[in-house]
């Protein structure tokens, strides 16, 4: 028999804000997430634009001794993880007694890396790397960490799948609790968000240089994009079998009713076409759902010719003539990579919570691919049941989530 | 480095990185205790004072540095 799989809790740590409130409010507002730092310009990058997240405070709350094995990233994902607990009612005393597990999405720890790899290096010692470097260093550090910080005793895994790593991780946690594997699953995705991790990305000319004016730089599907901004920060969702929930009296926001995933298998960077029409086609017929059921599709879309283009054309070969409401929220946040599945999951919540759908910004005008599907440029207030949230990533790794409204 | 300006510059730089109180950190306190370690901190203690004063600790020197005393000493004939 196969589980019902809902969402009890939500958790976000963004340049939009560190509470649910604020990031619905600041998506309803169409406030862009979106800096220009010299410092970055000043270090050798070809674009300045960035986002700014601050870091969670989190000295009172856990130990030197264990803060000394978390990276940027892991803090990040600490501080969502704990809002999501706290938002599912699932405290430290119903986790000791039964099993939770963790799957996150994250796919670096460059800046920890980097720096214990520095003094190894400077000083020909080992040991001058510091006490934290291997558990600060490794793909799977977050999912380490909160393990051990929440005494998580159920499934404990990383899904690195680059920009689909934390979609993937809900999906994940939605099959195995889908077939009784697993009763409550903490996942989502977080992204380090300092200048050494994507310093070769930007080296490949992927990134925005409209440098000249932050808030008009991510622009997914308008003609004039010119490339992705980078940013970062962390999403924590919970997911439950409908039964564990109702049978603790969990809040119940939504259903995951449908997953689809596929690999382009073809080119590195580049997308195409067939690979995320798949992925889409996948999760509606896993869900039996009718396109026409679906009220907004978060696109993917990170603001590049051919990224979004691909995608538009993906999006209408689903829906064909069924004009979806589409929009990128990442024309607000920036690319928040390991994070953006899980992230733009939250936000397509918050907007099926909250009866609007936050508009695309700076999307004045298509190109012949995009002009293909129904992109809302400023925020409208509407209602809708279910959305759709694509994430695509490097390697032509594509991920489908289908979320239905819960009241 | 003078005795002095090695004194201070312990107690700025363990004080931040184990987080706890400069006065704490006297010439007859034991590092250990004072400084709460535990084996792996123990790892941190080697490579702040490697990085901070481009001294190295070896293991077969360490029991030998119970007290901050016994640091500024090794500090001070190493560097």
């Amino acid at each position: 028999m196969e589980n019902r799989v809902v969402i009890t809790g939500m958790g976000i740590w963004s340049c939009l804000g560190q509470t649910l409130e604020d990031v619905r409010q600041a998506l309803y507002d169409g406030k862009s997430g979106i800096i220009f730092s010299q410092e970055r310009k000043d270090m050798g990058y070809r674009s300045g634009l960035c986002t700014h997240v601050p870091m969670p405070d989190l000295k009172k709350k856990i130990s030197r001794t264990q803060r000394q094995f978390m990276p940027e990233e892991a803090m990040y994902a600490y501080a969502a993880t704990e809002q999501a607990l706290q938002n599912a009612g699932l405290d430290q005393d119903y986790i000791d007694s039964h099993e939770v597990g963790i799957i996150y999405g994250n796919d670096s720890a460059a800046e920890s890396t980097m720096n214990a790899l520095d003094r190894f290096r400077e000083f020909k010692d080992t040991s001058a790397c510091g006490s934290g470097a291997i558990f600060q260093s490794m793909n799977s550090t977050i999912t380490m960490n909160l393990a051990c910080l929440f005494r998580l005793r159920g499934i404990n895994l990383t899904s690195s799948a680059a920009c689909a790593s934390s979609s993937l991780a809900i999906g994940n946690a939605y099959l195995l609790i889908k077939n009784g594997l697993s009763d409550c699953i903490i996942t989502g995705g977080a992204q380090e968000n300092n200048p050494y991790v994507v310093a070769s990305f930007d080296g490949i000319q992927a990134f925005s240089t409209r440098e000249d004016d932050p808030s008009k730089a991510c622009r997914p599907f308008d003609k004039n994009r010119d490339g992705l901004v980078p940013g970062g920060g962390a999403a924590t969702v919970i997911l439950e079998s409908y039964e564990h929930a109702v049978r603790r009296g969990a809040p119940i926001l939504a259903e995951i009713v449908g997953w689809g995933f596929s690999g382009n298998g073809d080119h590195i960077s580049t997308p195409n076409v067939a690979g995320p029409a798949r992925s889409l086609e996948l999760a509606v017929k896993n869900g039996n759902i009718n396109p026409a059921d679906i009220g907004y599709v978060n696109a993917h879309a990170t603001s590049t010719h051919a990224g979004d283009g691909r995608e538009a054309m993906a999006i209408k070969q689903i829906f064909g003539d069924y004009a979806v409401p589409v929009t990128s929220t990442k024309s607000q946040t920036g690319h928040e990579m390991w994070a953006a599945g899980a992230a733009e999951c939250i936000y397509s919540m918050l907007m099926m919570k909250g009866g609007f759908i936050a508009g695309n910004l700076n999307f004045e005008e298509p190109d012949e691919e995009t002009a293909c599907v129904n992109v809302i440029p400023e925020t409208i207030e509407t209602h809708f049941d279910m959305f759709l949230s694509n994430s695509f990533g490097f390697g032509g790794t594509n991920s489908t989530l289908i979320v239905k409204n819960i009241d | 480095m003078t005795r002095e300006e090695i004194i201070e510059k312990v107690a700025d730089t363990l004080s931040e990185e184990f987080e706890v109180e400069k006065d704490v950190i006297t010439p007859d306190a034991v590092i250990y205790d004072t400084l709460e370690l535990d084996s792996l901190s123990l790892v941190d203690l080697v490579a702040v004072v490697q990085y901070t004063f481009k001294v190295k600790i070896p293991n077969t020197d360490l029991p030998n540095v119970k007290t901050f005393n016994d640091l500024y000493d090794y500090i001070e004939s190493h560097q």
